[in-house]
């Protein structure tokens, strides 16, 4: 697993409240429960803060999965030039 | 990812202050809105195991706050403060606070946030201003100021919790641009009056406290705090990285609200408060004064001064030569901070731990009330280890930083000054005089009327109120019944037949104690009787106990009474005024479980004020 996998899985970990290793790609509202949308911008926020990046309204609906979000992510660390 | 697992290691093994400091540790590395979720689940396994201050919190708002929450409540299980929050619905706070039977007052919150935009609250002055016709303004700021005056006094009606209160912020452009600032009214002069009318109610109104909103954007620089996509969509219009910085705003209110601050700060010398080292560089060689790198040094005295102003008490704690260190403190012509400052002082080579614990027992400060600020990581981490419950303020290597540390710590926020936290400092200066002046004596008494004491028996007044009341709530060792009065109580009690509330204020040759012993008495012909008799623990041992004692007995045979009787129970802490009645001739008339109860027969006998302390009865403010 990547290194932006393993810090998004943590990160996923520590706002929905569930092990680490309970985390998978397809993880989404529908399997954890404290995702709702609360918690989803709280999760957005967390992506934001420690990726140092910015996620238009666009993107972030487009998080459904935690590997959504990885891949986006790694999407926006590529465009700028990290 | 280790520290984690150390954390929960601790916590299944029942360590809750080793856990504690690792959740610390996991804090000051990473203060995110992710790592904040799982410190709050975390502490709240720690509930029971060591102590937190209780604390409830509701939050009314016109905009998304739920993600600051989090983030909030870690730095609060940091700090020690267990934060209950209730966050109230989105833009209903108007009909929150106006309700009496709302979620919002049977959620019995300690404290409330008032948190609104402008651009919620006044639309027409902030995106709409081009519109508004020039007369129209004025009704616009008085319509805003109206309502929200109205929402803060109903609130102060129907709830004693303390309430914060945002106050308005400015839009980054005015709609005029440049031209906004020409001209006598303007868009940014009708939100600043907005502001004023807030500020008018904040200060007429006991417990409204005002948080500068504009200035903590300002602070952290407008452009980057506000995030528009995510207020366009979530209604959230703080940015990912500035999320922490609204929580810490809210604990500089927070934790002086739930009595967690710092009463003394507590500072190593070398690399500390001067570059350097003073036993190997000397005088001449520590870095200290206006330029760089002395000037890093000089802002952070100044820093520590501003604490001092405050009624913050500095101590020195560092491993040198006395002499050494005294030099500099007392002749270096670049130090802010002189000796007179300090209120102790533990200068030699013995342990830290030892000394700090010293220093809290000659400024008879608990620990918990104690910060520390050392240069050394090695030190810091060992106070953290041996005395957890010191606030240890975290330095980066960069001397530049320190004074900021200083400031941004909440420990040393006040919301408000008494004449006795201006005065404080100066207590411990004038205490240490006469602890040598007293050496020097051969007998007791001669030392007593060395000290040239005066005494002003007054009764309680408006002025008097808080800290009389203050005493009775946190006086514990000179107090016979130690009950414990809030404001209400006291004016209460001040104003029933025949009682009287009377307060002592003290001042010898060495300076001014302020106010330091209260007396509660029920007179009535017959026999009466003392509710609430203490000294502050700055004047024991003095007689000042009997000066009061013969005032009261005094008042009460001028009143006919035939006796004077009072109740003493005793308590963990108040075995120095177990003899009190005892030694002042009252006989033991009964005990109970609870305590014993004394009598003087006033026709028999009277109490004459020690010869040393020169009384002085003022008539005294009546409600």
């Amino acid at each position: 697993m990547t290194d932006v996998a393993e810090r998004v899985k943590s990160i996923a970990s520590d706002v929905f409240g569930v092990p680490a290793h309970k985390i998978f790609p397809d993880s989404s509202p529908q399997t954890l429960e404290r995702w709702d949308s609360t918690q989803h911008l709280t999760f957005v926020l967390a992506l934001e803060e420690t990726f140092q990046l910015q996620l238009s309204p666009e993107e972030t609906e487009r998080i459904r999965t935690v590997g959504d979000a990885v891949r986006l992510v790694e999407e926006k660390i590529q465009v700028t030039g990290e | 990812m280790q520290l984690r697992e150390e954390i929960d290691h601790r916590i299944a093994g029942g360590d809750a202050w080793g856990a504690s400091r690792c959740l610390t540790e996991l804090w000051q590395q990473e203060s995110s809105a992710a790592v904040a979720s799982f410190l709050v689940s975390r502490y709240e396994k720690l509930r029971g195991a060591r102590p937190f201050t209780p604390h409830r919190l509701a939050i009314l708002r016109s905009f998304t706050l739920e993600p600051v929450v989090p983030v909030l409540r870690a730095a609060a299980f940091v700090a020690g403060v267990d934060l209950r929050v209730h966050l109230g619905g989105f833009n209903a706070y108007p009909q929150e606070i106006l309700d009496r039977a709302s979620p919002l007052y049977s959620f019995a919150p300690d404290t409330v946030i008032l948190a609104v935009q402008t651009r919620d609250l006044a639309p027409e002055l902030w995106s709409d201003y081009a519109d508004l016709a020039a007369d129209a303004v004025p009704p616009a700021i008085a319509r805003s100021v109206a309502s929200l005056q109205s929402c803060v006094r109903r609130f102060r009606r129907h709830s004693v919790a303390n309430l914060v209160v945002h106050t308005l912020e400015q839009p980054p452009m005015a709609s005029l641009g440049v031209l906004d600032a020409q001209t006598d009214g303007g868009q940014s002069a009708a939100i600043r009056q907005i502001n004023d009318g807030l500020r008018g109610i904040c200060h007429e109104l006991r417990g409204v406290y005002l948080l500068d909103y504009g200035l903590l954007v300002a602070r952290h620089g407008y452009a980057h705090w506000h995030d528009e996509s995510k207020w366009l969509t979530a209604r959230m219009p703080i940015s990912a990285s500035h999320i922490t910085h609204m929580a810490q705003e809210w604990l500089r209110f927070l934790l002086p609200l739930a009595g967690h601050t710092a009463k003394a700060v507590i500072v190593d010398l070398d690399n500390t408060l001067w570059g350097g080292v003073i036993g190997e560089d000397g005088m001449q060689g520590i870095r200290l004064g206006q330029e760089y790198p002395g000037a890093a040094y000089q802002a952070l005295q100044r820093a520590l001064l501003d604490l001092h102003r405050k009624g913050i008490l500095l101590a020195v704690c560092s491993k040198n030569n006395l002499e050494d260190a005294m030099e500099v403190l007392g002749k270096h012509p670049d130090m802010l901070l002189k000796p007179e400052h300090f209120a102790a002082m533990r200068i030699n080579w013995s342990d830290k731990i030892q000394n700090l614990r010293e220093i809290g027992v000659e400024l008879n400060i608990g620990i918990d009330a104690i910060a520390f600020l050392d240069d050394n990581p090695v030190e810091r981490a060992q106070v953290r280890a041996h005395l957890p419950e010191v606030t240890v303020i975290e330095l980066s290597g960069d001397p530049a930083k320190y004074a900021d540390a200083v400031r941004d710590s909440p420990v040393f926020e006040r919301l408000m000054l008494s004449e006795e936290d201006r005065q404080r400092v100066s207590f411990y200066a004038s205490a240490r005089a006469r602890a040598k002046a007293e050496q020097s004596f051969a007998s007791k008494e001669d030392f007593f009327r060395s000290l040239e004491q005066e005494a002003e028996v007054d009764t309680v007044g408006p002025a008097t109120l808080a800290r009389v009341a203050q005493l009775t709530q946190k006086t514990n060792q000179f107090n016979l019944t130690t009950r414990r009065y809030s404001e209400q109580q006291i004016s209460e009690l001040a104003n029933r037949p025949g009682w009287r509330v009377v307060c002592l204020r003290m001042r010898d040759r060495y300076g001014d104690h302020g106010l330091v012993g209260v007396a509660i008495v029920q007179f009535a012909a017959g026999s009466s009787e003392i509710d609430t008799f203490l000294l502050s623990c700055r004047v024991i041992g003095r007689s000042v106990e009997t000066a009061l004692l013969s005032h009261l007995v005094e008042t009460a045979h001028a009143r006919g009474a035939q006796f004077m009787r009072g109740w003493f129970f005793p308590t963990r802490k108040n075995a120095p005024a177990k003899d009190f009645y005892a030694h002042h001739g009252f006989q033991q008339e009964s005990s109970n479980s609870e305590g014993s109860l004394w009598t003087l027969d006033l026709h028999k006998a009277e109490i004459a004020c020690p010869e040393w302390i020169k009384v002085r009865v003022l008539a005294g403010a009546k409600f």
